[in-house]
């Protein structure tokens, strides 16, 4: 392996770390409260590598640039032809097609009616989904950005309950250390 | 209306319970939460009864959540399979729940019932939900719904080491989750899709035809890739850990024996179940066979771990005196028949292990059931306490008697009917040390089934069991409905049988049903 291959997939290298660090805790550790923590870095070293996955080089940020926008809104008091802004995409798309043959040049709209059309007619064969190049900006994929959402709250939810039990089982037992609570049990 | 309905009726069958829930921790009173959550489980029952009816009368089932077509949105995939699937969640579930009042009031402080509802009410939620979708992020989210919600219920438990031993199962079940999680990412990274189908055949031709790049065909990959190798792995062992697969149970017996009997009835009747069933899914469904069993030994791997889990579980369910417990460790042995039957992948074998996954639910349940009406009564789940409370429990202990014959595999019950299967398709298989040894294993059953029986009858009468009398009449008749379909299902195959066998052709790539 070359370094530039070693180091070109750094962020891999990172999530790989992590995980192995969180996993390592979770198994080694016999305080409750370390194997939480533990469990968090975890599951932080999956979102690490559902975000590397959607990185797309020189991508960024998937919404749509403020020097377009405000083009856009521009254009929108300049001609009455065209339609107001907050419409769907495919509103947008048909006064696209309008602007169009009178040789105005709206990003904004374009860029929706691209959307549409690759939502329509490109179903398939494209080997990266979600990878749009429109007017020259290239977009990272949202999508496992989106799902890391999901995975975050999921995240939390379970150290709130994983925590809310330890409150309960260090009332019961006077003790969190799982060593102590497995002799109090192996006495009784 | 109607129609409307039975437009909406896949997402329906999950929704209901879904909102239901937060509305019982609103509802904040105890009956009034009861109310809800009985009316609640009949209603999606009735549903899940209808959404089957609609299967078997037009096919295959897509709906599109938001009206988003796949692989961009979230497709809910019905077919005879999962349909029935989720009516025997749904069902199992408003009965258990209908069983749940006198032992709840027993095992649960009032004041946290509707607590209890709420909770219920969303593990059901989850477990449907796993049944009835086609996107494979979606199976994580549901998955972890359901399980976040055990972990909660099976913290209810009456004694100290009740939390404990959610804890245990928290830690283990959030690795096991985790692990599902990389496995969705990597697929992900590979095909570009969320959609089990449309991951399923693009790997497919990845396999087979090779990628266009630039324009250029590229050479088939026979082998799969690497990635595919450990996504493949990532998911088999996060869900292995969610089955309770013989050396990846250890959360299991803890969690079934300190949960509130309530509980465990409508845990083990359900939640490995599916895990099973989504394990099946990812297996046949998107990895397809010839990858799993013929390129990998996935075979090899999983019947030889079932065979060791089903004899060390069995040999340590003999030494329980904890009738809970003993039964959590015939449940891990269970789920090695299961498996013993998914990987022989081929048609009986695979019919085998679907069969076995409805009659055990039914089984165990029923099982359960009747060792919550013993708790109730004795207040005590272990077998000292047990003794002679034949005599003055008889309904009950005929309940017991019956389930654990069909747990032994006696005929006309219907743990029969999967044995019988399962030996079949070892047969076909030449595979005559397993079947021997199903056969050894089935004599460790006898074993720690009969012992009970024995102490139930045959023994002296002990202080608390001369003092009990025969559960209430809502446990007896519930326990009564479910141990009685484990000999309806004995006897009457068609449904059972005949439905897994359908379901085990489309998985293999035969026809239609």
């Amino acid at each position: 392996m070359s370094s530039d291959q070693f180091f070109g997939l750094y962020n891999y290298w990172i999530v790989v770390f992590l995980m192995m660090t969180g996993f390592y805790i979770v198994i080694a550790r016999k305080n409750m409260i370390k194997t939480v923590i533990g469990l968090n870095i975890f599951q932080v070293s999956v979102v690490l590598l559902y975000i590397t996955m959607g990185k797309v080089t020189g991508g960024t940020a998937p919404v749509i640039p403020p020097a377009l926008a405000g083009q856009h809104d521009a254009h929108d008091q300049h001609d009455t032809h065209a339609a107001p802004s907050g419409h769907t995409p495919a509103a947008n798309a048909t006064a696209a097609n309008e602007t169009v043959d009178h040789g105005h040049a709206d990003h904004v709209t374009e860029l929706a009616h691209e959307l549409a059309h690759e939502l329509t007619h490109d179903a398939t064969g494209d080997a990266i989904h979600g990878v749009t190049e429109t007017a020259g900006v290239i977009y990272t994929n949202p999508l496992p950005s989106v799902l890391m959402l999901t995975a975050i709250v999921v995240g939390i939810a379970t150290t709130a309950v994983a925590l809310s039990l330890i409150v309960r089982i260090s009332e019961d037992y006077g003790t969190i250390e799982e060593d102590e609570i497995l002799q109090m049990d192996r006495r009784q | 209306m109607i129609e409307y309905l039975d437009f909406h009726l896949p997402v329906l069958t999950i929704v209901v319970p879904l909102i239901a829930a937060p509305l019982c921790v609103l509802l904040g009173a105890r009956t009034m939460a009861k109310l809800l959550s009985w009316v609640v489980c009949w209603i999606t029952f009735g549903l899940s009864v209808w959404l089957v009816a609609k299967v078997s009368a037009v096919g295959k089932i897509s709906y599109y959540l938001g009206g988003w077509e796949p692989p961009y949105g979230i497709e809910y995939a019905i077919d005879p399979l999962n349909a029935f699937l989720m009516t025997f969640i749904s069902g199992m579930g408003a009965i258990v729940l209908m069983y749940s009042g006198p032992s709840l009031s027993d095992e649960v402080p009032q004041s946290k019932h509707y607590m209890f509802y709420a909770l219920y009410l969303l593990c059901m939620t989850g477990l449907l939900g796993m049944c009835a979708t086609g996107d494979l992020f979606n199976v994580f989210v549901f998955l972890e719904i359901s399980s976040l919600s055990t972990y909660a219920l099976i913290s209810l438990g009456k004694t100290r080491r009740a939390p404990l031993a959610a804890f245990q199962y928290l830690i283990m079940g959030t690795i096991g989750a985790t692990f599902l999680l990389i496995g969705i990412g990597l697929l992900y990274q590979m095909t570009g899709t969320l959609n089990m189908a449309d991951i399923g055949v693009q790997l497919e031709s990845y396999r087979t035809a090779g990628v266009v790049v630039d324009g250029v065909q590229g050479p088939p990959h026979w082998e799969g890739s690497r990635t595919m190798l450990v996504a493949f792995a990532f998911l088999t062992v996060g869900l292995c850990i969610k089955m309770a697969v013989f050396p990846l149970h250890t959360w299991l017996p803890n969690s079934y024996t300190y949960a509130p009997s309530v509980v465990t009835c409508f845990v083990a009747a359900t939640a490995t179940k599916v895990s099973v069933y989504a394990f099946i899914r990812i297996v046949f469904g998107i990895f397809t066979p010839t990858f799993a069993f013929e390129l990998l030994p996935l075979d090899t791997a999983l019947w030889s771990f079932s065979l060791v889990g089903i004899f060390v579980a069995s040999i340590a369910a003999i030494y329980q005196t904890n009738i809970k417990r003993r039964l959590a460790y015939s449940s891990i042995a269970q789920i090695g028949y299961m498996l013993l039957g998914i990987s022989m992948a081929n048609q009986h074998g695979l019919t085998a292990g679907i069969v076995h996954m409805f009659n055990h639910a039914l089984i165990k349940g029923g099982l359960f059931m009747a060792v919550g009406c013993f708790a109730l009564r004795l207040g005590s789940v272990h077998l000292d306490d047990w003794r002679g409370a034949g005599k003055t429990m008889p309904w009950t202990s005929l309940a017991w008697a019956t389930g654990g014959l069909g747990l032994i595999g006696v005929p006309v019950t219907c743990g029969f009917i999967s044995k019988w299967l399962l030996l079949t398709a070892a047969m076909e298989n030449e595979l005559y040390p397993v079947a021997a040894l199903m056969l050894v294993s089935s004599l460790l059953a006898v074993i720690y089934i009969w012992q009970v029986v024995e102490v139930l009858y045959f023994s002296p009468p002990s202080e608390k069991a001369k003092k009990a009398t025969e559960a209430p009449l809502i446990m007896l008749v519930t326990t009564w409905v479910v141990v009685g379909a484990t000999v309806v299902f004995g006897v009457w195959t068609t449904w059972s049988a005949g439905l897994a066998g359908d379901a085990a052709r489309v998985l293999l790539g035969g026809g239609t049903p």
